[in-house]
């Protein structure tokens, strides 16, 4: 019914609708995002959902900073600081990263790998369409009676146990959620597994496809163990079972263990996407092949096993054996070697590039310093001994600030520059790019830097008034968070520029140094593409082929 | 003469990164606060200082080295000066480097921790029990041996000064919010057991100058221990969150010279408590 040109867009069908439209978009608002089975449609729909939630985590965590600028109590009752905590958490991990990945990966996946669409289309638009609901679910309980969460985002019983009623609307939105979670990630999984182009063997797909295809199957292994211990909570919370309680013979220290066998993977599911990120960045700004592509894949791959048994390192003050405290301490130190593999690897691909810097590229270079220093530090609190002394501190405040600010959200703002051109058919204010990349890496250095300072002068994390002796750097740290917030108004006012006003056209390729197979469609990409499966070989992938 | 450029490109860029982690590093205490673990005052909490100060260097010296290749390549290998890309994609022997080389340092690393786990995990030998409980948001001692127990909750400036919109200043009140009514009284040069638990939800007893913090969980009895080097007075905090208050449970312990200690124990007994502890 349709032409397809010969570089695989789908020209249309016969008869053109009245906008003279080649995408056959469909009209109207409802038929074109709320029922759209388009993963580019979808992939939108997730970026901004999740750009809206790192709005409404962000405005959480200026509460947080505005309360601790300086000693006293000045702005909200202590209660009202720890939901604050809480919901911040939950809000960042669960409804801004997390989407937001999901968002590159339906965008990005299908042109990366030469599919004309994600392999579950209809399961694709319900993963995302329950999304709204679970978060003005969860947000809803910050208007309840009995206030919103907070136990902190870990939920630990027995203290998440003394929730009010509320508690029954967090536990069904984590729920929904991680149902999100698990079919988006199946989703990709058969994505990548049954609708690669030919000649996109597993070992020619661009990194972010890999670093995406193992991520899925952390979710799919993490996900279900959160809901089973969230279900736990409930029953214990509403219908008196002791799963936790340890007065009707429960175990409070198994619901940790049983977390944080789904929290440690779940900060993988986090970073691991963001490596692949970088690993598409670098290479195009280098105008070089990725160093190390099948030892990137064996790292990734070593890392997400290893996530699955380090979970414990969470949980070193809590009463272990020795040897307990033993294996998990040796088991997480040796995450540092697949991980110290990859920052070789980057700076490798670096090394005797010709390298240019625009926005994305600055953003992943920040990300590779910026997460060393959160790696390194990490490293640090996996020695047990040290970590009696770094544990709940606010050195663990600023390390996985570290990690996944830095870490997960600078990437994400590398990978929105860097495929915006893509997206929107437009180039972004390149001046205004840097300057939202300069402020944000200064001001995220004064955010979260002192607060190792502070952590190792004895600052417990979760507080909400201190000691006047550490007044000095959470003032500094305050600064920094508002001004860090404020920096990333910039990143909106790029994209509303970039999509509405710019008036400098995108070429197919964008990038000079760009390879792979996304850049072979026009820009902006159409609403369908790769209705006619490209031909894959060497010379089209971003990294030179390893096998020979 | 491309090779000396690199060469000498690269020492100045090892000098700007040394200068940048200086500047994070020891910069700041300049500023008089404190920026770094303290060294406590027991075996233990020296141990773990130490420890802390290998893997400290250790990760700058780490950082040093990856973040000198990178802003040497920064600024050498730029299309701007007309560098051209390279095309080399792998190395074996580079990934077998950087594989087995970061696996000696570990091991290095893993030494002294797993002998400093060791040393805190042998409370064994201990002279006298305190057996610590956890209540939001207050504090139990009860000194096993000598029946003597009482409650540590925060002091009463710090919890009026605390209240939002109280009008006072914090700054004006001493010890603000580590300060406590009645502190735990330890003796000097004892080696003390702590078996901590809680009553209600999750809290962790935490002297930063004892080295070591450890959760109080309700069921489970933890241990701890600590022989204490000099006189002094010791101040902590609760580092679990344990609702409200969490922040608002201070840790105030009293280190006494043991004869003063004995003298304190028996004033406790005998009920004219003029010393720290009041009784239930």
């Amino acid at each position: 019914m349709s032409t397809i040109a010969s570089d695989g867009t789908d020209l249309g069908h016969d008869t053109h609708d009245a906008h003279d439209d080649h995408d056959h978009k469909p009209e109207g608002f409802l038929d074109r995002w709320v029922f759209t089975t388009n993963h580019k449609d979808i992939g939108t729909l997730y970026l901004v959902f999740a750009l809206l939630m790192f709005f409404i985590g962000g405005a959480m965590a200026m509460v947080i900073r505005a309360e601790l600028f300086m000693p006293g109590m000045q702005l909200v009752r202590p209660d009202f600081f720890n939901q604050m905590t809480t919901m911040h958490a939950l809000i960042m991990v669960f409804g801004a990263v997390m989407p937001a990945w999901v968002g590159f990966a339906n965008w990005m996946i299908p042109l990366q790998v030469g599919a004309p669409d994600m392999a579950l289309p209809r399961m694709n638009n319900f993963s995302f369409w329950i999304l709204p609901f679970a978060f003005t679910m969860l947000l809803s309980t910050l208007f309840m009676d009995s206030g919103g969460p907070a136990a902190g985002w870990t939920l630990y019983p027995p203290l998440s146990l003394q929730t009010g009623s509320s508690f029954a609307f967090v536990v069904f939105a984590v729920h929904m959620m991680g149902i999100s979670s698990i079919m988006g990630a199946i989703n990709i999984i058969a994505t990548i597994f049954n609708m690669r182009a030919p000649g996109m063997t597993l070992l020619r797909m661009p990194l972010f496809v890999w670093t995406w295809l193992i991520t899925a199957f952390l979710l799919i292994a993490a996900m279900p163990v959160l809901a089973g211990a969230v279900t736990m909570l409930l029953t214990d919370h509403f219908f008196g079972t002791s799963f936790f309680n340890a007065a009707g013979g429960g175990d409070p220290v198994m619901f940790q263990h049983i977390f944080w066998f789904f929290g440690h993977p779940e900060v993988y599911i986090m970073i691991l996407p963001a490596f692949g990120v970088v690993s598409e960045i670098l290479p195009t700004f280098s105008r070089k092949p990725l160093f190390g592509y099948a030892a990137m894949v064996y790292a990734t791959a070593s890392i997400a096993f290893l996530s699955f048994i380090v979970w414990a390192h969470h949980m070193f003050t809590v009463g272990m054996p020795l040897e307990g405290e033993l294996f998990f301490m040796y088991a997480t130190m040796l995450i540092a070697v697949p991980t110290g593999v990859k920052v070789f690897n980057w700076v490798s691909t670096m090394w005797k590039g010709s390298m240019t810097f625009e926005t994305p590229m600055l953003f992943a270079i920040g990300f590779v310093v910026l997460f060393t220093i959160g790696g390194l530090s990490g490293l640090m609190l996996a020695i047990t001994a040290a970590d009696l002394q770094y544990h709940d501190t606010y050195f663990v405040v600023a390390h996985f600030h570290y990690v996944l600010v830095p870490g997960a959200v600078f990437t994400l703002m590398a990978g929105a520059y860097y495929w915006l051109p893509k997206w929107t058919g437009n180039m972004y204010s390149e001046r205004w790019g840097k300057i939202h990349f300069w402020c944000s890496a200064i001001f995220v250095n004064v955010l979260f830097f002192p607060q190792h300072y502070l952590g190792l002068a004895g600052m417990p994390r979760r507080i909400p008034d201190y000691s006047p002796q550490f007044a000095d750097f959470n003032m500094w740290s305050s600064i920094g968070g508002f001004a860090f917030g404020a920096s990333q108004l910039i990143f909106v006012g790029v994209i509303i520029h970039c999509v509405w006003f710019s008036k400098k056209k995108a070429t197919a390729q964008v990038w000079e140094g760009a390879k792979g197979l996304e850049w072979t469609v026009p820009s902006p990409a159409p609403h369908h593409t790769f209705t006619k499966p490209p031909v894959v070989d060497d010379t089209m992938v971003a990294h030179a082929d390893e096998a020979h | 003469m491309k090779k000396q450029n690199t060469f000498i490109v690269s020492l100045a860029v090892l000098v700007a990164v040394i200068a940048a982690f200086w500047l994070l590093l020891a910069a700041p205490a300049h500023t008089g606060n404190q920026i770094n673990m303290t060294r406590g005052v027991s075996s233990l909490a020296e141990t773990h200082y130490e420890l802390h100060m290998i893997i400290l260097w250790v990760c700058v010296v780490i950082g040093i080295l990856v973040f000198t290749a990178m802003f040497t390549s920064i600024v050498l290998h730029r299309k701007s000066r007309g560098h051209e890309a390279a095309q080399f994609s792998h190395s074996t022997k580079a990934e077998i480097a950087w594989t087995v080389i970061p696996v000696l340092i570990l091991v290095g690393m893993a030494i002294p921790g797993t002998s400093a786990l060791v040393q805190m995990e042998s409370p064994g030998g201990a002279e006298m029990t305190v057996k610590i409980t956890g209540y939001q948001w207050k504090w139990r001692y009860e000194y096993v041996d000598d029946d003597i127990a009482f409650m540590s909750s925060l002091a009463p400036e710090s919890n009026a000064a605390r209240q939002l919109g109280s009008g006072v200043d914090p700054r004006a009140v001493e010890n603000y919010l580590l300060d406590v009514d009645n502190p735990l009284v330890l003796p000097v040069g004892r080696k003390i057991k702590f078996l901590i638990t809680a009553d209600d939800v999750i809290h962790a007893w935490w002297v930063p100058a004892f080295g070591w913090k450890r959760d109080a969980v309700p069921g489970y009895i933890n241990e701890g221990w600590v022989e204490i080097n000099e006189p002094g007075t010791y101040r902590g905090q609760c580092a679990e969150l344990c609702g409200m208050d969490h922040g608002f449970m201070p840790i105030v312990v009293e280190a006494l010279p043991e004869d003063e200690y004995d003298a304190w124990v028996s004033r406790q007994q005998s009920g004219s408590n003029t010393g720290a502890g009041a009784g239930n």
